[in-house]
């Protein structure tokens, strides 16, 4: 074996890029509880310290601390930087200056433009100059988009769309750094370009005969990215140390290159468990120093940022980067996937205390050691800062070697990537419908044109509904087709695509905003007495509902089945349009924080919402409908089909501590038993708060008080103070399950 | 029709989250009707036995069996109220179908019925929740409406018949928070070994609203909540 590889137990990983191999061949599972764990080193405490000041003048200053207005970011661009170069274990950051930002205007122009002018700066003439006379992945949509495509956008109807930003939602392999070196993974890309080279060229091979190039180009820079740092990562890395080093040096070339909404890490962890571990057994490393180790890791990945518009910020509020790292889960050969090391990147919510970045999701599985599970539901009671995903769901689906991008979207790492597509809103979309064609909140005729509905018999407006999913469906499929074939023109993902095997799988990932809104809406046609409210021009702009309806959000199959219904029938429509490189359609009950969005630009709906409010976030009832407790609200968002909804089902949760439980143990208790119950029942996601309504209304009026108040909202976790005040009214308004 | 079907329930509420009643997560049933007006009862809106809808045992437990997956080892059903005795039958026809599907049972209550049906009862409960609202006789009769010594023959037939049971009572500022009174129940459960839990529980006034929409007097609504200090004192008192 060779001296890198030293130790370790042999394997096809040698053989060809095949990281799972390695992990399964190496790694070992970890059964007990937290007691091992260190705690944070003066070093470490010292070093936070100088990041959480740094975090208070970037607060201070409005939200953006510093911007670089004369320099594109790429992996080589700038000069190294430092928070504090003789104590820093691990290094490397996107700009020569902590959380200062870059300009990248890959993904379009405006963007850039708008965001350097909201907080204060102007973008440099150099750099319009550099972009006059290239084609941004914006301009190129913009090029393509249709009449219909552009007023579908204007109207509300699908929003959120990469098409002025990078998509993101792509995980490169990082780990394959550390464990192969990247002239490794360049010969392998080699070979994979020559072996193109013997079949027929078509679009197709030639598109990814081009994109092999940019690949090796791009780990070259990586090499030499790493080099200014005074890191050869040409080789293997020979110790725990330059495991971590290599790996981040790989996620830092990507976030440098690409400026994409989720940029996720991967399954980090256990890999480095690896390495750890067998620095321990030599004697090179103790325990102290490995949480040191992932500390400083962990450092860096907080203070990753990117530029943003505050349009942007509407739509994904609290500045986040989505670097989730999924620890846990379970092997196919039944041992744990966790491992200390899955301990000890949870642990940093202690040493270096509660906070959003990494999003840190649990891949829970009812055979998860206890120790594990009642060490998860620890950190969520103290910190609320972690999310859980049901692993039990989704390894027979994409292996144990999968990690989830953005909130709660699923893929083999290095194996699969998907096309990110935001939302629909299915809420406009019914009152499109009922509208004939129409969008009274815009003024805007989309759609099949039809006379506004007259007769509001439940069957009847499902009929007409029918109609516009089917016409959405088509539309939002080729929408996407646009976007992404533009992205990969224009604004490729060279660092990641090359940390992926070559033949990728590409799902197509579309959503549905106001799930919980459409749903009691028909309940409403159905149960209750819906009368419909008409401006002068004859347009339905609010409803008169009478008489009881079920509610989503109570375990009562008469609504939460139409719930399932409606995502299914989206799906199925869905699927009758081809995509763009024949990516798999998936779908998501997902919003991120445009739930307040959405709900803004929607009118008044049948379930008695009243115009322009914010809907619920994901796949959550709406707000304080839940009569029958807690339990009951979770069921009926578990009878939601993952298999319809294949890029996740977002669910957040927030309970009071005394609801919970009377002391930290029956909490922690408590806690594992409703997430074992939960995903028992198939559900596949769910954000845990523990808290008070009243902190949060402390923190509103007095955020000062606050400042790393950390919040789980719809598949990740937020800053409290970094929502905007509409955000944060609607985060309050939220069910708190309470003990009455 | 099995007998299942035929005895309906008066229930006020159902909880599908329950963490205070009893051990672990708990599908909690909340009975309508109580033979009780207890001073500082938090729930007036369960006394009426006559505005109530109507289950039967069957549906009850169907309800509670689509929440099993989240009982785990401890938790189970809860049948609190109102008082739950005062419907004896109809809970031991539900205690019955979820024993069957080995359900853990649970009974909140105040003790103070005991029939043939209620001993009936307890062969399906697990575990009683009984509420021993004050440790002498004056303070019943003023306050609860009924007899301690009632209570006290209730809790010896739990004991005879080993059924586990958790002494909960409520700790009211001026009326029940003194040394006296926890020694006074320090020496009921040290008679009756089928005790090996009990909870004091903070007087709250959470429930005024729900007096106010009854239009009822809330007896104790001039009282303050016990403080943190209190509850540990006295909670160091118990043994």
């Amino acid at each position: 074996m060779q001296e890198f590889w030293k130790g370790f137990v042999g394997g096809n990983w040698q053989n060809s890029i095949d990281v799972r191999d390695f992990i399964q061949k190496n790694y070992r599972e970890y059964t007990g509880d937290d007691k091992f764990l260190a705690s944070a080193t003066p070093r470490t405490k010292n070093l936070m310290q100088k990041v959480n000041e740094l975090f208070k003048k970037e607060r201070q200053n409005g939200g953006v601390l510093d911007v670089d207005t004369t320099t594109v970011s790429s992996l080589t661009s700038f000069a190294p930087g430092y928070i504090d170069k003789e104590n820093e274990i691990i290094v490397g950051m996107q700009t020569d200056s902590p959380l200062k930002r870059s300009v990248n205007p890959f993904g379009g122009m405006r963007m850039v433009k708008q965001a350097c002018e909201a907080y204060g700066y102007t973008l440099s003439e150099k750099v319009k100059e550099e972009f006059r006379f290239r084609t941004t992945h914006n301009d190129g949509v913009f090029r393509a988009y249709t009449e219909e495509m552009r007023l579908a956008r204007k109207c509300h109807v699908i929003t959120g769309l990469p098409d002025a930003y990078g998509r993101g939602r792509i995980i490169g392999d990082y780990r394959r750094v550390a464990l192969y070196g990247v002239d490794r993974l360049i010969e392998e890309k080699q070979k994979d370009k020559i072996n193109l080279a013997n079949g027929d060229f078509n679009v197709e091979t030639i598109r990814q005969d081009e994109e092999l190039f940019q690949q090796i180009a791009f780990l070259g820079y990586l090499k030499e990215m790493a080099l200014s740092y005074g890191y050869d990562i040409s080789k293997p890395a020979k110790n725990a140390k330059e495991a971590i080093q290599f790996t981040y040096f790989a996620y830092l070339g990507a976030i440098k290159e690409q400026n994409g909404a989720a940029m996720s890490l991967g399954r980090v962890s256990t890999f480095f468990d690896i390495y750890i571990e067998r620095d321990i057994a030599n004697g090179t490393l103790t325990e102290e120093q490995a949480q040191e180790l992932i500390d400083d890791f962990v450092i860096k990945l907080r203070i990753a940022r990117h530029l943003r518009t505050p349009e942007y910020n509407e739509l994904f509020g609290g500045d986040p980067m989505w670097i989730t790292e999924a620890v846990g889960g379970m092997g196919e050969d039944k041992r744990t996937l966790v491992s200390k090391s899955s301990f000890r990147i949870l642990n940093t919510l202690y040493t270096l205390g509660p906070s959003p970045e990494p999003n840190l999701t649990i891949l829970w599985s009812n055979q998860l050691p206890k120790g594990f599970k009642d060490f998860c539901a620890k950190v969520s009671c103290d910190t609320d800062s972690v999310q859980y995903e049901n692993d039990d769901l989704m390894r027979p689906i994409y292996g144990d070697d999968y990690a989830i991008a953005c909130c709660v979207s699923a893929m083999k790492i290095g194996k699969q990537m998907q096309f990110f597509g935001a939302r629909c809103n299915l809420a406009k979309l019914l009152l499109i419908a009922i509208n004939g064609g129409y969008d009274t909140t815009t003024n805007v005729k989309i759609g099949p044109q039809m006379p506004v509905l007259e007769d509001f018999s439940y069957e009847n407006v499902k009929a007409r509904l029918e109609i516009y999913i089917a016409w959405l469906a088509k539309l939002y499929v080729n929408t996407m087709n646009v976007i992404h074939y533009m992205h990969d023109k224009y604004a490729y993902e060279k660092t990641q695509m090359a940390l992926h095997d070559t033949n990728v799988h590409r799902f197509m990932a579309f959503g549905v905003a106001g799930l919980s809104v459409i749903t009691d809406s028909l309940s409403a046609i159905k149960f209750a007495f819906v009368t419909p409210i008409k401006n002068e021009n004859g347009y339905v702009v609010d409803f008169n509902t009478t008489g009881e309806f079920p509610k989503f959000g109570n375990d009562d199959d008469n609504v939460d089945l139409i719930a399932k219904e409606i995502t299914h029938k989206v799906i199925t429509e869905l699927r009758k349009t081809p995509t763009y490189r024949n990516a798999e359609h998936t779908l998501s009950v997902l919003t991120i924080t445009s739930n307040v969005m959405y709900g803004k630009n929607t009118g008044a709906t049948p379930d008695g919402r009243k115009a322009f409010t914010p809907f619920a976030p994901g796949a959550n009832p709406m707000h304080n409908r839940e009569e029958k407790g807690a339990l009951a609200s979770l069921n009926s968002v578990a009878k939601i089909s993952y298999e319809d909804c294949r890029d996740g089902i977002s669910n957040t949760f927030s309970i009071t501590p005394e609801a919970l439980g009377k002391t930290e143990e029956e909490r922690v208790n408590n806690l594992v038993n409703i997430l074992d119950g939960y995903f028992k029942k198939k559900a596949h996601h769910i954000n845990v708060n523990v808290m008070n309504r009243e902190t949060l209304l402390k923190a509103y009026e007095n955020p000062e008080d606050y400042p790393n108040l950390t919040i789980r909202v719809s598949g990740y976790a937020v800053n409290f103070n970094k929502l905007s005040r509409e955000q944060q009214k609607e985060v309050i308004s939220r069910t708190f399950h309470e003990c009455l | 029709m099995s007998v299942y079907n035929k005895i309906k329930g008066k229930i006020h509420s159902f909880q599908s989250l329950g963490t205070v009643d009893g051990p672990g997560v708990r599908y909690v049933v909340f009975m309508q009707g109580c033979n009780l007006r207890c001073g500082c009862c938090h729930n007036p809106d369960t006394w009426n036995l006559n505005d109530a809808k109507t289950y039967t045992a069957e549906e009850v437990f169907k309800e509670v069996c689509r929440y099993k997956e989240y009982f785990g080892a401890d938790g189970g059903i809860t049948v609190s109220g109102g008082e739950p005795l005062l419907q004896a039958e109809f809970v031991k026809s539900l205690f019955v179908l979820c024993k069957e599907q080995n359900i853990n049972t649970c009974l909140d209550t105040s003790g103070s019925i005991l029939n043939e049906e209620v001993c009936s009862l307890l062969n399906f409960t697990d575990r009683v929740l009984l509420d021993i609202k004050y440790t002498n006789e004056e303070d019943y009769i003023k306050f609860v409406g009924c007899k301690l010594s009632k209570v006290k023959e209730f809790l010896k037939v739990l004991n005879e018949r080993k059924i586990k049971t958790t002494i909960r009572q409520v700790i009211i500022p001026t009326v029940n928070d003194s040394e006296e009174n926890i020694l006074r129940l320090n020496k009921i459960v040290n008679e009756h070994p089928c005790v090996d839990k009990v909870e004091l529980l903070p007087f709250k006034k959470l429930c005024q609203t729900k007096y106010d929409n009854l239009n009822i007097n809330f007896p104790f609504s001039n009282l303050p909540t016990p403080t943190e200090e209190k509850m540990k004192e006295l909670n160091n008192l118990l043994k």
